[in-house]
């Protein structure tokens, strides 16, 4: 019987996304309440808990990595769990944050990207007149790496955010043992 | 005209003599991927998604004359994850950021990478080179980030408009496209333009402007079926 077996464990984390992809994990409806017959959530923006409890069966990565703290929360979550998956354009090739990688003419992206955003846009209002740089907000990367190239990842959802749908499937044929890849007419990048 | 056989992958195809490969696929309803091959346009050979193996050699579908008797595959897993990496490649070699892009949902490049499985994690590195967007011309923008240098553009302007309003520079890797004049504003490109029609470039390069995001997500070209399945419906009749 279902509720027998041990629970899975699957952990979850936002990285340099924009959170769209967690709320498309609510999308699921209410085959969430299927799916929580089989799994148990560890680390998760939805459970709040800050650090692991214990080994993961499956990690689900929303965003790439554009600060240092994004890449050590990366390789915890690679050490945590088995199966390593990358939801979202965003985790899988950087996504509307790696915009600043290609910034026009530019051979510092970065700094040209920071002045725009706090100093020389034309709809700033920032008293400082400054870059924001207090000790405490962790280190900006040089550019935004797709997950990919910070860990290994096992598996990618692509879309931008993916639809509830092809997470639902995904998630219960891996639990299952049976995840083939995805129906292409499902694919989307968008 | 007279007449004869080859197959694709087994099936047997009916070609006329001077017919390439893919000429005699798509009349028979057999889809060959290709990217800088279109309707209406003569055949150029460059981007090599089209590639299959006739007689044991890789070649290009859309250049290749189809020849009596011959053995073609196509949609064998080598072939597929050849067509698969060069897809890759494009996507790396520019800027591709499909969630704001005009073109996506209609977009051949992005349909090629649905319709050859393009999910696993990447083995190539992002070239994200710095490119330039020309919104100078009141109608027509070109956002160069997504040009895959197919030169459907270049073929459509000069054979179709009579005019000469793109072209290739460079060579090698460094090969691109560009406009014969210091912008597009600078050329005598004009809306009416078949080279800026909606169905010559490939991706969400060539802009015409005022038109982006009004097909709703749902709607658009890929979101009713894979590219390719118009000729492979022929086949199912
Ligand atoms: S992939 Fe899209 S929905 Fe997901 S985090 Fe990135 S921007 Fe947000
Ligand atoms: S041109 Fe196509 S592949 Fe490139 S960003 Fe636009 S939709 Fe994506
Ligand atoms: S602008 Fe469009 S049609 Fe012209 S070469 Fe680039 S991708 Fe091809
Ligand atoms: S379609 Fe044949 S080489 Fe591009």
């Amino acid at each position: 019987m279902v509720d027998e077996l041990p629970k899975a464990r699957i952990a979850t984390t936002s990285l340099a996304g924009c959170f769209g992809c967690h709320m498309a994990i609510l999308d699921i409806d209410e085959r969430l309440i299927e799916l929580m017959k089989l799994v148990e959530i560890d680390r998760s923006p939805l459970t709040d808990i800050k650090r692991f409890r214990g080994r993961c069966d499956i990690g689900i990565i929303e965003g790439g990595c554009c600060n240092e703290e994004n890449v050590e929360v990366l390789r915890d979550f690679r050490r945590h769990c088995d199966v390593l998956i990358a939801m979202g354009q965003c985790a899988i090739m950087g996504g509307l944050p790696a915009m600043r990688n290609a910034i026009m003419h530019s051979d510092e992206p970065l700094r040209e990207c920071l002045e725009e955003a706090y100093i020389n846009g034309r709809y700033i209002r920032n008293t400082t007149h400054g870059i924001p740089n207090d000790p405490a907000l962790p280190l900006l990367l040089d550019e935004v790496y797709p997950c990919s190239e910070v860990v290994e990842i096992d598996y990618q959802i692509p879309g931008c955010a993916p639809e509830g749908d092809i997470i639902f499937d995904t998630l219960s044929q891996l639990l299952a043992g049976r995840f083939r890849g995805f129906e292409r007419e499902r694919i989307k990048f968008d | 005209m007279s007449g004869f056989t080859f197959t694709i992958d087994g099936t047997e195809i009916a070609a006329e003599d001077g017919q390439t490969i893919m000429e005699a696929a798509d009349a028979a309803g057999v889809y060959i991927p290709r990217l800088c091959d279109h309707e209406g346009l003569r055949h150029q050979g460059g981007c090599r998604v089209c590639t299959v193996k006739a007689g044991g050699r890789s070649v290009a579908a859309c250049t290749q004359p189809a020849a009596p008797g011959q053995t073609v595959e196509s949609e064998t897993p080598h072939i597929t994850k050849l067509r698969r990496d060069l897809v890759e490649m494009l996507f790396h070699e520019g800027n591709h950021l499909c969630p704001i892009c005009e073109a996506s949902g209609n977009c051949e490049l992005q349909a090629m990478a649905y319709r050859l499985n393009m999910t696993a994690p990447t083995k190539f590195p992002y070239l994200e080179p710095c490119r330039a967007v020309d919104a100078s011309h009141p109608d027509i923008a070109l956002d160069t980030n997504r040009c895959i240098s197919c030169g459907r553009c270049i073929r459509a302007s000069l054979d179709v408009d009579g005019k000469s309003v793109f072209g290739y520079v460079g060579r090698g890797i460094h090969r691109r496209v560009a406009v014969n004049g210091s912008d597009l504003a600078h050329t005598d490109a004009a809306i009416t333009d078949h080279a800026v029609s909606a169905d010559v470039c490939p991706v969400g390069c060539i802009i015409r402007k005022r038109t982006g995001f009004t097909t709703p997500i749902g709607e658009r070209e890929f979101d009713h079926g894979l590219i390719g399945r118009k000729i492979e419906e022929k086949r199912r009749g």
